[in-house]
């Protein structure tokens, strides 16, 4: 057998139709991921300084049970659990809040960590200024505690981008999805897979690069200090 | 009426009594040394003061307000007194003058163009007008520590509390803090400060007081002070020290 990639020429289409797909689910997921992940973060953190509420507890147990179960079940449980219940939805809804979920779950945990490490002194230079707990949150804790955990982040993000390929087990129609289509109509799975993965890879790599980029000027403090 | 006035302040952690009843007043535009050895309970007492720890009895009467640990928000009492500490604590991912400009604006409520002003005319005071958009970790320590101080100044505080400001500095870089600090007493502000710096605490001071086991075990004029100590426990503190 040939590789032989001029048959894939007639299927362009599909193949980006299915690259847009992944990319916007990814870029999407990521900005309400994120900002998903600092509210549950911020939330656990009071339940920390003051003791555990209601809603506290019950994200806690949204991280536990996300961290917990895989990835597909969650999907299925969204796309074939909620009709059932006689909410109807569709499967880039299902898709796309099955991601979010999971993406803003793992990544506040790794938030947590950076939050948790805020020494002491910022906390109490913080009150002395009158800063209120929201205050010093926003103000004080979350830059250096996103810049503290970023490379985690990242590669967070990038694990849920690659992970988006599942989404075409409920027909999403992503770039795997793409894939599967063309290889069941040329049967050319080898070139066909071939080409996908090398888009994964560059996809992984210039989301690297996009968030490594943000870093440098979200967290210039870091650079050229002594102390 | 006394600016400051501490009535019986008594305050434990576990088990351990730090302090065990506290009386002392504060003049407006007096500078207060405290001194003892370290777990007499120097920084307890000031850190009682802004409440970062709560008393378990007695009164603080500060200014207007009556600190009883509870109902006070922590922008009403900022609005009153200031702190600096040993570890000068500014905001990394800030430069200079966003770290001087952030409670202002945010407790305050001050417009920006406005906080900008009086951060400027407060980095000027302590000689840093050069590097407002320095990070600090770009700067010396001595710098942070006077970046620190515009920073608790920003918020024109009644009284400035200072928790052994110059303890994490190198020897070379003492110097340039407590110039400000002398400044600031010069200029007629209220300093209540616990320091090891015991020459700075003579010369500068109005009143020293020294502290012993969670008491005020001896205070008055810093040189009838150190020159004749009245208990054996502050003869034999000043001459470890000096």
């Amino acid at each position: 057998m040939t590789l032989d990639f001029s048959t894939l020429l007639p299927y362009t289409d599909e193949i980006v139709t299915g690259l847009v797909t992944t990319v916007w689910l990814t870029v999407v997921t990521t900005l309400i991921g994120l900002s998903l992940a600092v509210v549950v973060a911020y939330v656990r953190d009071g339940a920390r300084e003051n003791g555990a509420n209601i809603v506290s507890r019950l994200l806690g147990g949204y991280v536990e049970v996300i961290r917990n179960t895989p990835f597909i079940v969650q999907l299925f449980f969204l796309f074939f659990g909620l009709p059932a219940l006689g909410v109807p939805i569709s499967a880039t809804v299902a898709a796309l809040i099955a991601m979010i979920l999971n993406l803003a779950a793992y990544t506040a945990e790794i938030l947590r960590a950076g939050i948790e490490s805020t020494t002491r002194g910022q906390h109490e230079a913080a009150r002395a200024l009158g800063l209120s707990r929201l205050q010093r949150f926003r103000h004080v804790v979350l830059v250096p505690a996103f810049s503290r955990v970023y490379p985690s982040l990242i590669s967070q993000c990038i694990i849920v981008m690659l992970g988006s390929a599942v989404v075409s087990q409920i027909s999403v129609f992503d770039l795997t999805y793409a894939a599967n289509f063309i290889q069941s109509r040329n049967f050319r799975g080898f070139e066909v897979y071939l080409v996908v993965t090398a888009i994964y890879l560059l996809l992984a790599i210039g989301l690297r690069l996009l968030f490594e980029a943000v870093g440098r000027r979200l967290f210039a403090f870091r650079q050229g200090g002594s102390a | 009426m006394a600016l400051v006035s501490v009535n019986d302040l008594h305050k434990s952690f576990g088990e351990l009594e730090v302090l065990k009843g506290i009386d002392l007043t504060v003049e407006a535009g007096e500078v207060v040394s405290i001194i003892g050895r370290s777990g007499s309970g120097k920084s307890t007492l000031l850190r009682c003061l802004n409440q970062l720890e709560r008393h378990d009895w007695g009164t603080i009467q500060l200014a207007d307000q009556r600190l009883d640990g509870a109902s006070m928000t922590p922008g009403e009492l900022s609005q009153n007194v200031g702190m600096v500490f040993q570890s000068f604590n500014l905001f990394p991912h800030k430069t200079v003058l966003d770290n001087v400009m952030l409670a202002p604006v945010v407790v305050k409520q001050t417009p920006k163009s406005e906080a900008r002003r009086i951060a400027e005319e407060v980095l000027a005071k302590v000689g840093m007008s050069e590097k407002v958009d320095a990070y600090p970790a770009q700067l010396s320590g001595g710098q942070q520590q006077r970046v620190a101080i515009a920073r608790a100044l920003a918020m024109n505080p009644k009284v400035l509390l200072c928790d052994e400001v110059t303890s994490a500095l190198d020897p070379e870089l003492v110097g340039e803090v407590l110039r400000v600090l002398e400044n600031l007493a010069k200029e007629g502000m209220t300093l209540i400060l616990v320091t090891h710096e015991m020459r700075f605490a003579r010369d500068v001071s109005d009143r020293v007081v020294f502290m012993h086991q969670g008491r005020i075990h001896e205070s008055g004029d810093p040189q009838t002070l150190f020159s004749q100590p009245e208990t054996p426990e502050l003869a034999q503190f000043i001459a470890s020290v000096i």
